[in-house]
């Protein structure tokens, strides 16, 4: 009996050395029938974490989502928006190792839109949709004390400087383009680049690869001066927070009461977030920049258009990063001759005997659906970026301090330099507030 | 718009915003009709399709996790028990013992029982596997294919992406029905159909 299953195996092992092996299930050796009364073990096979768990995380959710509200809103309290942001990290970050969050869930949400066989599970859709919802009433306090990212980066804000306006403007683009390759990833099938460059979840779970660590820290490093980096200058889902917010029924504001234009507040705000009121003794300029609007909603269509078309001429190159039209490059290589080492996945293809047509043809969809994500992609930059432009331009009446309802993220830094802040929560009697001229007042006093 | 608010534009400007807001409201509502339609209450996981697998062995490093959340899992329904087992022995090993030098797997995981003659039972000790799936391919290569990776929902965190799935280069990885987490083979393979 040994000797001949022994037979078997090296019958087996002359016969199929050199033919690359798949994993087909093939019954070489019987089954064996025990005398012993031996009984074969369970293959154990440990369940995921149990659906309760995905209902715990919406009901954190939706609990942090409220509160942060009520912090910001009704009791206008740093240090409790603050200990909820602590929370969020340490639940959403650290517990649930930063997966799922709404920033992602831009992209399940674009993939479950392009590929019907994709069923999106109920939680990504709510962590994607109710954040917008707060925020359309009450601004972005989702970003205050709820999304882990946003939380990493606030509790290491340690010295914050201003970031000139111009480059403020130039950087503030880069959200939107990488929302507009995220969602043509995403629905193209290509990958989530958001999960993939994320440069905080490697602390959540205190791994990740060289690079992603160096990013990561550099990220944590430059949030020390810029507060808030991610935030301003990348988050993908801060766009669509930032248009909600604007929209919002009921926002924060720097005071409680009325602005008396005393300028405490000025530099209270490390994100940039603050409005300031204009200067009465100065007349607005108006005409000119009339003028340039009008030639900017000239060019608009033009400049749509143009970055349309380079988007689309991006098509090739873009569509590479598409797994599927990467390996068909890799097996016309091979089929041309042009390569001879096969590589694993053109290995594992052609052992799946499928015709290199088939995938070709796979390929080519994939390619003009790039085409077509590329004009889209590219016309939203080019109309973002007009719209920056002419937003430079029209000048507002500004008649008190406020927050740029936006960009402010809510966090209730600004709150406590108000004046009539200090005298709601009794740290100063009205009297006191009275004999405060706007003009000479003394900011430093107030810093402290 | 009236004339009315025509001539103050303060006012206009907060009519404007009003009615952006109930349009936007109307959009973000209604793309929440839309996906929920497409969703649905459960969960999906990760998991590779051991019959697509090519034992790259990119499973064992690429996972977020140090310690790969994929092993290598045994349907014994379907296991030869052989003595000379080209899941645990090295191709050419001189002594059929285990030594560590004869073993295929780099990191010891798997031990090896003698039930009866000519009988082995090989189980996987998943604390010591690294999932770098040479066994699998010893197994699957000259035997009876019982030996094969699958991501272990203990572990997994089953991220957002996975970033094995992204590397993977015979695609074998797919999000499945949280209910039916495994894709197993043999007799154990019917484990998850009931759900
Ligand atoms: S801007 Fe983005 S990363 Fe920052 S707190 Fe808001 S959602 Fe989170
Ligand atoms: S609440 Fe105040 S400090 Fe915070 S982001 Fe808004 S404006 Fe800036
Ligand atoms: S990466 Fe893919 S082919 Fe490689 S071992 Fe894992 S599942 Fe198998
Ligand atoms: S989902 Fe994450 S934890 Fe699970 S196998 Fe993939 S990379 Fe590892």
């Amino acid at each position: 009996m040994k000797l001949k299953r022994l037979k078997i195996f090296v019958v087996a092992l002359v016969l199929l050395c050199p033919v690359f092996v798949f994993s087909q299930v093939q019954e070489r050796f019987p089954k064996p029938d025990f005398e012993s009364g031996y009984v074969r073990p369970d293959l154990l096979t440990p369940a995921p974490r149990a659906a309760v768990w995905e209902y715990m995380d919406i009901f954190v959710l939706v609990a942090a989502l409220s509160l942060a509200t009520y912090f910001a809103h009704n009791q206008r309290s740093r240090r409790n928006i603050f200990l909820l942001m602590v929370f969020a990290l340490a639940y959403f970050g650290f517990y649930r190792k930063g997966c799922v969050c709404s920033v992602g869930a831009v992209q399940n949400v674009s993939y479950a839109f392009f590929n019907p066989a994709y069923i999106i599970p109920l939680s990504v859709v709510l962590f994607f949709i109710l954040p917008l919802v707060f925020a359309l009433f009450f601004g972005r306090t989702f970003c205050a004390a709820v999304c882990p990212l946003g939380a990493i980066q606030d509790a290491v804000v340690l010295n914050p400087i201003n970031v000139p306006e111009w480059l403020a403007a130039l950087l503030g683009v880069f959200p939107y383009v990488y929302l507009g390759l995220a969602v043509l990833f995403a629905a193209t099938g290509a990958g989530f680049i958001i999960c993939q460059y994320d440069p905080f979840i490697g602390f959540f779970r205190f791994g990740a690869d060289f690079n992603m660590v160096i990013f990561g820290f550099s990220m944590l490093l430059l949030g020390t001066v810029v507060a808030r980096p991610y935030c301003r200058y990348l988050c993908p889902y801060g766009v669509l927070l930032n248009w909600m917010s604007r929209l919002s029924r009921r926002h924060v504001r720097i005071t409680p009461d009325e602005c008396n234009n005393c300028r405490l507040c000025e530099e209270s705000c490390p994100f940039g977030a603050i409005k300031k009121a204009d200067d009465e003794t100065q007349p607005m300029k108006r005409e000119g920049d009339v003028k340039q609007v009008a030639a900017l909603l000239v060019l608009l269509p033009v400049v749509v258009i143009g970055f349309g078309w380079i988007g689309s001429r991006l098509d090739v190159s873009l569509s590479r990063l598409h797994p599927t039209v990467s390996l068909a490059e890799e097996v016309l290589l091979e089929n041309a001759g042009k390569r001879t080492e096969m590589t694993d996945a053109t290995k594992a293809f052609r052992a799946t005997g499928k015709p290199s047509e088939e995938l070709f043809a796979e390929a080519s969809v994939i390619q003009s659906q790039f085409r077509r994500g590329g004009w889209i992609l590219g016309g939203f930059i080019g109309l973002i970026l007009c719209l920056k432009l002419i937003g430079l331009f029209i000048r507002r009446r500004q008649l008190e301090y406020d927050v740029d309802k936006g960009t402010c993220l809510s966090c209730g830094r600004c709150f406590a330099y108000c004046p009539y802040e200090q005298v709601r929560l009794g740290l100063m009697t009205p009297e006191e507030l009275k004999e405060l001229d706007r003009r000479d007042v003394r900011i430093k006093q107030f810093r402290a | 718009m009236t004339g009315k608010t025509k001539t103050n534009p303060v006012k206009r400007r907060d009519f404007v915003r009003k009615s952006l807001h109930v349009i936007v409201g109307l959009t973000v509502g209604g793309l929440a009709g839309i996906l929920s339609r497409k969703s649905s209450a459960e969960e999906t996981v990760w998991q590779l399709d051991p019959n697509i697998c090519i034992q790259c062995e990119k499973c064992a490093v690429n996972c977020v996790l140090p310690h790969s959340a994929v092993k290598c899992v045994h349907s014994y329904s379907m296991c030869g028990y052989c003595d000379l087992c080209s899941g645990y022995l090295q191709p050419g090993a001189k002594s059929r013992d285990t030594g560590a030098e004869s073993q295929l797997c780099p990191s010891g995981a798997i031990k090896r029982t003698y039930i009866e003659d000519p009988y082995f039972e090989y189980t996987i000790d998943e604390k010591l596997c690294v999932g770098c799936g040479k066994c699998v391919k010893g197994c699957n290569s000259f035997g009876n294919g019982s030996l094969y990776l699958q991501a272990r929902h203990d572990r997994c965190l089953n991220c957002n992406q996975c970033s094995i799935a992204r590397r993977c280069p015979s695609r074998a990885w797919k999000r499945v029905p949280a209910s039916q987490p495994y894709i197993l083979r043999g007799d154990e393979s019917g484990k998850f159909r009931e759900g």
